[in-house]
């Protein structure tokens, strides 16, 4: 390095060696930095511990109350009357069911869709079709929730007139078609991944598109698939507004479509949205469902995470 | 001998043509099943609705009366509820995103990290509402106010930005960060000065994303205990509010008593869907025009 | 040193390689038993090296024989791989970089990097240029301005950008643009210039355009250049290392190196036996 030059143009070096001098305070900003960021990142932990620890205290309150096993195997739920019954039954019952149903409608239609997308479609078409599908996924719950009690309904009933006005066959065929575009696009990710060189191999046997598809790219994207049916389940199991608005608040143990069930979710409205005070046994009971419903779909996801990691097929 | 007949096999391959074929139609029409179902929608809305929005109805409040029923309450109570999930998600998610994918190194507490995002995402909205009322509206005593609301919206679509922002990070080439180190700036230098703006295009998108899940999002609000009827205006953060949803909700329960709440419902899933239209339109806007080709 | 770059591309003749060699200049970097690895792959071995200043120093050998691993471990680059595992010693000028106490950003500054392919900033080419002296604090317009205009003379870009400096800088050709990442890198005023392959990704007349301005920076820099090219390492370098398998196979003065290899495995890589 010419330290001894003679000229007396700007010397860049000596500007950054003068200014490295004074950067103390850039430099304590550099530390602190990751130390705020990583503060944000806890907000998730943070967050994660909170929902487990409010539903754990609640609901190990609630248990003292009402004795586990009444709650699990109960086929009551009366909360409001004289002689109180926290059956958990009727609930579980309302919410498999309505996900049963969301499923029939989900499962084929999702699947169909996701394999014309992914092995008829043309590049033109899947790129029209697929972002159209997503609008159905953006549109807000209430909306459907809407669409399901002063359309489905009433459309159910003018052909199947047992139906009452609060049913859950109407809000599980609503939430079905809300699930619909996630499986679509996930069981459509799982089949596209699949390598075109397998799909060669049965077309040069003279298979037809739709041999190759059951026969070949199906079976190897079965993890995916069944992936994209636990998540849509466990969203089934966790949607609200649908079920709240369309179904009523029937808590009636039973297995008749055309009536009113309420599901969990729906509960969990009810119940805050009235005026149980904090410290009753109803108040308690809103926490003992949340964690019943917490732990339903935290299942579910693990379940749809194990199977796409377990069954991974390595091409 | 031979074991494969041919004309056992030309016999089956027209049935096997066919079938194909049919199918075809079949798996096209499923496809098109859900946007029957979003056409009936939409259409349903606006034939129930359009009518009703007039500037009464935009402007004015809350009303037993049908014919005078205004959501001006309603818009504002959304309004205020995005200014805090806005900057409280943007700021936080944004954060996450960078400490992940930049600051922590590549092992057991990631990967702890990023597990607990991807179950939260998986939680129902609802369940939110329950962390929302034991935290904000009772331990913290906000009582049923914006911030609360807010906030509670916030920790819902957290995992949505953060996920967006980590693969807008991941997606800016790693040939301009070595640019940046090679002369010699600090990491965070790179990331304010490279990194951060070649990825706000995408972490925008992610962010108004999630911001148009938290605008129609109602289950965590029902919660929380917001009243159907309020009737002086939200003016901030701290005040009582109604939102959107919450409207369209309470006047579909009660559209078996007075019919034309069924029509100001609709009228305000109009107002709804349009704001999501435009937020939506926005974030593809903004991805296809700032996002950078290398 | 104020006068780092020439300010007009010169016409004057090159100095022979044979000249020099006569200089004995002062010994750069001092490179003494360095070992790298990636996880469990031994990627250098024993690398002992002595880089001289103000000469062209070329590093040839075939693909993964840890050539432009060596070359980034000189900056500390390397260390941008989380499994990267080193010992052994490298010192600059006397100063051991490879301490913990010696800032990387620091050593950055002193030692520019120029990358295989051309990778100017999604910004405009002032801002390129002027991207070093801003994260350095220097915030002066006026000194700004100046620092662009001589970096992008002495990188022999000046005249054909002159009139578009605040246009993006992806609008250059890539041999442009390889040379503005060269005027970015001599805006900073470093002392040693490591080029990674820097004209493997250009055309020919991109690449010799880039090599006679490597020839006119060696007045003021130290250029240590790692190619694939042996024609490229004979005719621009001073010395030249040749590395295989990790390892220093021999390193000589170019021209003795290309005429009269001591090792066997030097002569069957420059007479393209492999590689």
């Amino acid at each position: 390095m010419a330290s001894n030059s003679h000229n007396e143009d700007v010397r860049v070096r000596d500007l950054i060696t003068e200014k490295r001098a004074k950067k103390s305070i850039s430099q304590i900003f550099e530390k602190i930095i990751p130390i705020i960021l990583f503060s944000f990142a806890l907000i998730t932990i943070l967050t994660t511990i909170g929902i487990i620890y409010t539903l754990l205290v609640e609901t190990i309150e609630f248990f003292k109350r009402v004795p586990i096993w009444d709650f699990f195997t109960g086929t009551v739920l009366r909360p409001l009357s004289q002689d109180p019954q926290f059956g958990v039954l009727p609930l579980i019952n309302g919410t498999i069911i309505s996900s049963v149903i969301a499923m029939l409608v989900a499962g084929p239609i999702g699947i169909m869709a996701a394999i014309y997308l992914s092995e008829y479609a043309s590049d033109k078409i899947r790129r029209v079709l697929k972002p159209m599908l997503e609008v159905l996924a953006g549109i807000p719950t209430i909306v459907y929730g809407f669409f399901a009690f002063t359309f489905v309904t009433p459309l159910i009933r003018s052909i199947w007139p047992d139906v009452e006005a609060t049913n859950i066959l109407s809000p599980g065929i609503v939430m079905g078609i809300m699930i619909i575009p996630m499986i679509a696009s996930l069981s459509e990710d799982a089949m596209s991944s699949v390598p075109n060189s397998i799909r060669d191999g049965a077309y040069a046997l003279g298979a037809t598109r739709l041999e190759t598809t059951f026969k070949v790219v199906i079976p190897a994207a079965l993890s995916g698939i069944i992936a994209s049916f636990i998540l849509g389940i466990s969203r089934a199991i966790g949607e609200t507004m649908i079920v709240t608005i369309a179904s009523g608040s029937s808590k009636n143990f039973t297995f008749d479509i055309t009536e009113s069930m309420q599901t969990m979710t729906a509960y969990i409205v009810e119940v805050a949205g009235g005026d149980a005070g904090a410290g009753t046994t109803i108040y308690y009971s809103l926490y003992a469902v949340a964690m019943t419903l917490f732990v339903f779909t935290l299942l579910m996801n693990l379940l749809a995470r194990y199977v796409s990691r377990k069954f991974r097929e390595e091409y | 001998m031979k074991l494969m007949d041919p004309s056992k096999m030309q016999a089956r391959m027209h049935r096997r043509i066919y079938q194909n074929n049919i199918l075809k139609y079949i798996f096209l029409l499923a496809t098109l099943f859900g946007l029957v179902v979003l056409a009936t929608l939409i259409i349903r809305v606006l034939n129930d609705g359009l009518g009703w929005i007039d500037f009464n109805f935009l402007t004015g409040r809350l009303s037993n009366d049908a014919e005078r029923a205004g959501i001006m309450g309603a818009i504002l109570g959304t309004f205020w509820l995005m200014v805090v999930v806005a900057p409280v998600t943007l700021i936080v998610g944004i954060g996450t995103a960078i400490f992940l994918e930049l600051y922590l190194k590549k092992g057991k507490a990631q990967s702890f990290i990023q597990t607990n995002i991807s179950n939260l995402a998986g939680v129902p909205s609802i369940v939110y509402g329950i962390l929302g009322l034991t935290i904000f509206v009772r331990l913290m005593d906000m009582g049923n106010i914006v911030l609360a609301g807010g906030l509670t919206l916030s920790l819902l679509v957290l995992p949505i930005i953060i996920v967006a922002a980590q693969e807008a990070i991941r997606a800016v080439p790693s040939f301009l960060t070595e640019a940046s180190y090679g002369m010699g700036a600090t990491k965070w230098q790179t990331i304010k000065n490279i990194i951060l703006p070649a990825a706000l295009p995408g972490m925008l998108t992610g962010a108004i994303l999630a911001l148009s899940r938290a605008i129609g999002e109602t289950a965590p609000l029902t919660v929380i205990g917001i009243p159907a009827l309020i009737i002086p205006f939200p003016s901030g953060i701290t005040d009582k509010f109604t939102a959107l949803p919450m409207q369209i909700y309470y006047w579909t329960l009660d559209s078996s008593l007075v019919a034309e709440y069924a029509n100001l419902a609709a009228a305000t899933i109009v107002v709804l869907l349009l704001l999501l239209f435009i937020l939506n339109s926005t974030a593809i806007f903004i991805r296809n025009k700032f996002q950078q080709r290398y | 040193m104020s006068i780092s770059f020439v300010t007009e591309t010169p016409k004057k003749e090159l100095p022979s390689i044979h000249e020099a060699n006569k200089q004995s200049n002062q010994v750069v970097f001092d490179t003494k038993q360095l070992n790298l690895w990636y996880g469990d792959t031994h990627a250098l071995k024993e690398v002992d090296l002595l880089i001289y200043e103000k000469e062209i120093t070329a590093i040839i050998g075939p693909s993964g024989c840890g050539k432009s691993t060596y070359l980034k471990t000189l900056n500390r680059m390397v260390e941008l791989v989380p499994t990267v595992k080193i010992s052994g010693n490298i010192t600059y000028k006397n100063k051991d970089i490879l301490d913990r106490s010696f800032k990387v950003e620091e050593l950055r500054t002193l030692v520019g990097m120029v990358f295989q392919k051309p990778n100017p900033f999604p910004k405009s080419i002032y801002d390129n240029v002027a991207y070093g002296a801003k994260i350095h604090g220097i915030r002066n317009k006026k000194i700004l301005d100046e620092i662009v205009e001589r970096s992008l003379k002495g990188a022999a870009l000046w005249d054909e950008v002159k009139d578009r400096l605040k246009e993006n800088a992806y609008g250059l050709s890539g041999g442009q643009q390889q040379r503005l990442c060269i005027a970015r890198t001599l805006a900073i005023e470093p002392d040693v210039i490591l080029m990674d392959e820097p004209t493997s990704a250009l055309d020919p007349i991109s690449t010799s355009k880039i090599e006679e301005l490597i020839q006119t920076l060696k007045k003021d820099y130290s250029i240590i250049i790692v190619t694939h090219n042996m024609q490229q390492a004979a005719r621009i370098s001073d010395r030249t290392a040749f590395f295989l398998n990790g390892e220093v196979v021999e390193y000589d003065k170019t021209e003795k190196l290309f005429s009269n290899p001591n090792d066997k495995r030097t002569e069957d890589y420059i007479t393209g036996r492999f590689g």
